[in-house]
């Protein structure tokens, strides 16, 4: 399967962001793959826009299951999230479980105006009502797929396929 | 009844016999060894084809928890693990409660041992009323009643003076004094070896002169009294030091080990294991090597299985709160044939440990295979490996830390004055 | 004769299942517990300083030992955690009257909980209840008697390493009654885990277990000599009760030679941290103008506290079963 360019991908939503943007608008990169992307974002629209990024990782849903994720990064909210519009960035939308543990999040940090989500890939497979208002690309993938960003030393996005054995 | 124990493996230390002969016993008593007498027609032969016969052990200390005790475990039932464990007679300590320190209560627990019909009980009478380290207790009178020897078993006895005086009226009358040495201030509050491991795991240690410093004290006073003492349960290379010069220097003094410490160290309580809690505790690898050298070279006379049975909920405690102790009369043997074997002892040397010696200790005429003594006789499979579970073991206490260890040597026989009291 | 017995903290998998002593517990996981400790920071820096985490479990803390201190960190980081919290201290004189340890922790059991946060005055109380729990409970040692303190001993190595950065280039120094402390010991198989080359010990002879050099520590007797050039100072509490007797003769003369004060911290690095569990005897282990001075970091030991105990929390609540 030919994967499409994440970096073409990025360009083509900081196309969408822009006009989006108020002075109340901040970005949020969700650890690890929306950090990164979030942070390209940033550097392509180039101007001051505060940033921040959140590991969900103690509002997740599966806890119960499988524990504590291994690595657990610090959030790091530098700004006041009352009142702002926050762009929440995430690489893939899949279940959607990660966007409710992100939200959850951000409300436990203040009340923010509003909040819209942009990501790389939309595989479908939602389990919960939540939709992507920016969207890098639209993919049909089977459940035993899993789609993944990485970044090169030299910061270039790029998208992977695995096979799991669900 | 008459009985004809054929094909054994015959092992009697005193008379350094270890040769295939049979027993001939009649009248509870033995009859012949090697050639039957002419008449005689056995009601019961036992083939002992591949299995060891020699005397019954005689062990040195075990509690039987009566009187007072009997939650803990009850007369019939440690009577009953002795035979199990080829213990044809035993000493116990005084540390009942009450203590045995009245000639009633030693008559009492004779006459309830002797109509179980099973191991020869020798009680030890309380050194000191009530064992307080204070009063002496009627020795003469307790002697006609039964006791054996004098004892302070694991109670204190601080007072230098108490102690002399103690031992010179011990030896007007000939009897020996049991001490069990430990310096009761040093040992205060301690419920492990004061080294690396509770160090580690902070427990309240026990250091290793606290037993030192009590057998240097019973030395010299030795000296001063000539009275004659048998040191029980020693623990530490120090100790075995001393007692080895003191018998150089012809001291009338004899010692004992429990068989637990021929093996254990600090190093097993692992992560607070309470069947590890014991008084001794176990202590450094170097002190317990010395101990197995010691009793492979005779320094140490005996040894015993220091049995102390405990209820099970005794020692679901937090390890210093747990009651100290080790079931043993059962892992006598097969204990002792273990460091036997790692120690390259002849059986011979280390059944004479659980035998001659310890019935020399007591001065009885025992521990011997011979025509006319009683037929008090241990027969057992030296290779025949069995595990330490609760339910294997017939006494009450399950508290070893040798629980589902598989041990060698089983018990097939036990007799006491030629009646089969115990086989499997 | 060995008896092996597995590690009783690790669960088949090699998962924490409980924290009862540092001991045994090898870098990867320590780092593991201090990098979780550092999210849970920044939660406390937040206008909610809550996570949903452990909504609906049941923690008990089980304290046979009253502590006040102790036992509100644990509590503030279960509640931070969305824990339901139960306080329970048993005294020691109702416990005497025939229910034992085990009664106490069966009963609690049955009411559903779902880990127990314990404080005993016995060492090895800690590993005796997780022994015996059922296996999906999990135990939390907040101190047993002299042996261990695991999650203080966590918390020191997160305020060396916030202020420190690495552990493998530090000289660190204990100071005071190591003989009765289970936070020395903790401590020392920390540092020791974690790489610091050098870890000191600083003690009258009376105040130092048996064979204290086999834990992996140098021994000290003299304030001057061992504080030479160490980059971390840990201060012990000295108990009142041992204060006078046989191990020492008087809180004045413990202090004029093991008190901490300016003119002996001048002997540390220049950069050094000053430490102490809490709470201090003023006067008697340390001097007020140290522990109130620039080098002293005993407040920002508390406030981690919470931190590394709720990554104690999440860490065990979230091991298989």
């Amino acid at each position: 399967m030919q994967l499409p360019d994440a970096e073409k991908l990025a360009q083509a939503m900081t196309q969408q962001i822009e006009p989006l943007l108020g002075e109340n608008s901040v970005l949020v990169g969700m650890h690890t793959g929306g950090v990164w992307l979030a942070e390209k974002i940033h550097a392509l629209l180039g101007r001051e826009i505060p940033l921040g990024t959140l590991d969900v990782s103690f509002y997740r849903d599966d806890f119960s299951q499988s524990g504590l994720h291994a690595e657990v990064a610090p959030s790091d909210i530098p700004f006041d999230v009352t009142g702002r519009d926050i762009i929440l960035v995430d690489d893939v939308l899949y279940t959607g479980r990660s966007v409710r543990a992100a939200m959850n999040e951000l409300f436990d940090y203040g009340r923010p105006a509003s909040i819209i989500l942009a990501v790389l890939v939309d595989r479908g497979g939602r389990e919960l009502p939540i939709a992507a208002q920016v969207t890098g690309a639209v993919l049909e993938l089977a459940p035993d797929q899993n789609i993944q960003l990485n970044r090169d030393p030299q910061g270039q996005l790029a998208l992977s396929l695995r096979q799991t054995t669900v | 009844m008459k009985i004809h124990i054929r094909g054994g493996r015959l092992i009697d230390p005193k008379n350094k016999i270890d040769a295939h002969q049979d027993i001939f016993i009649a009248a509870g008593k033995i009859l012949a060894i090697g050639e039957a007498p002419g008449d005689f027609h056995a009601a019961r032969v036992i083939d002992a084809n591949g299995l060891v016969v020699c005397p019954g052990l005689i062990d040195l200390s075990a509690r039987l928890r009566e009187p007072g005790l009997e939650y803990m475990a009850t007369l019939e039932s440690e009577m009953h693990a002795a035979v199990a464990g080829g213990v044809t007679s035993l000493v116990c300590p005084p540390d009942t409660d009450p203590p045995l320190d009245e000639p009633g209560l030693v008559e009492m627990l004779r006459h309830r041992a002797k109509n179980l019909h099973q191991a020869r009980v020798f009680p030890l009478g309380a050194l000191t009323q009530k064992l307080e380290g204070q009063r002496l207790t009627e020795m003469a009178e307790l002697h006609d009643a039964g006791c054996i020897a004098f004892s302070q078993a694991d109670a204190p006895l601080t007072d230098s003076n108490v102690l002399l005086r103690a031992m010179q009226y011990a030896s007007t009358f000939g009897f020996t004094v049991w001490l069990r040495p430990q310096d009761s201030f040093l040992a205060r509050d301690g419920v492990a070896h004061d080294g690396e491991v509770a160090s580690r795991l902070g427990l309240a240690g026990i250091p290793a002169c606290a037993e030192s410093i009590a057998i240097a004290r019973i030395l010299l006073l030795m000296k001063e009294v000539g009275a004659k003492v048998h040191l029980c349960r020693l623990s530490t290379r120090d100790g075995v030091d001393m007692v080895r010069e003191a018998k150089r220097q012809g001291l009338p003094v004899t010692c004992d080990i429990g068989v637990h410490h021929a093996h254990l160290s600090e190093m097993d309580i692992g992560y607070f294991n309470s069947n590890c809690h014991v008084i001794p505790p176990f202590r450094s690898l170097r002190d317990r090597d010395a101990l197995r050298e010691g009793l492979k070279d005779g320094t140490i006379d005996a040894i015993c299985s220091d049995h102390a049975p405990v209820d099970d909920d005794a020692k679901l405690l937090p390890f210093a709160e747990s009651e100290a102790g080790v079931t043993g009369l059962e892992l006598l043997l097969p204990l002792t044939l273990k460091w036997a074997s790692e120690m390259g002892v002849e059986l011979p040397v280390a059944i004479a440990r659980l035998t001659t010696e310890p019935a020399r200790v007591l001065g009885l005429n025992k521990g011997v295979l011979a025509p006319g003594l009683n037929a008090d006789l241990c027969i057992f499979n030296p290779d025949e490996y069995w595990k330490v579970t609760p339910r294997a073991l017939k006494s009450q206490g399950n508290n070893t830390p040798f629980q589902n260890t598989e041990l060698a040597g089983k018990v097939r026989y036990t007799l006491v004055e030629g009646h089969v009291v115990y086989e499997s | 004769m060995a008896f092996l017995s597995r590690n009783p903290q690790l669960n088949q998998h090699g998962e924490l299942q409980h924290l009862l002593t540092i001991e045994g517990l090898n870098a990867g996981m320590l780092r593991h517990i201090l990098d979780t400790a550092e999210s849970f920071v920044s939660v406390s820096e937040r206008e909610v300083k809550k996570i949903p985490l452990l909504r609906g479990k049941s923690i008990f803390n089980l304290f046979f030992e009253p502590s006040t201190r102790t036992r509100t960190t644990f509590e503030i980081a279960a509640k931070r955690l969305s824990a339901d919290v139960i306080n329970l201290n048993i005294n020691a004189s109702s416990q005497s009257k025939g229910e034992t340890v085990l009664d106490t922790v069966d009963n609690l059991a049955a009411m559903q909980a779902d880990m127990f946060i314990v404080r005993h005055a016995q060492s090895g109380a800690a590993h005796f209840i997780a022994g015996h729990v059922s296996p999906h409970i999990h135990v939390v040692n907040a101190g047993d008697g002299r042996h261990a303190h695991p999650t203080q001993g966590l918390l020191d190595m997160y305020t060396i390493r916030h202020f420190k950065q690495e552990f493998h280039n530090l000289r660190v120094a204990i100071v005071g009654d190591v003989l009765h402390s289970r936070v020395a010991r903790s401590q020392i198989h920390a540092l020791t885990t974690l790489g610091v080359p050098e870890v000191r010990v600083i003690a009258p002879k009376t105040l130092l277990p048996a064979q204290v050099e086999r834990l992996g520590v140098q021994v000290y007797h003299d304030m001057a000599q061992g504080l030479k050039d160490v980059d971390v100072v840990i201060m012990l509490r000295l108990q009142n009760e041992r204060m006078r007797g046989a191990l020492l003769p008087s809180a004045q003369e413990y202090f004029k030679s093991y008190g901490l004060t300016q003119d002996k911290l001048a002997l540390a690095k220049p950069d050094a941290i000053v430490m102490h569990p809490g709470p201090m005897n003023r006067g008697v282990e340390i001097d007020s103008d140290v522990a109130d001075g620039t080098q002293s970091v005993i407040l920002p030991q508390v406030t981690f506290g919470i931190a590394v105990r709720m990554a104690v929390m999440s860490i065990l609540a979230g091991s298989k079963q």
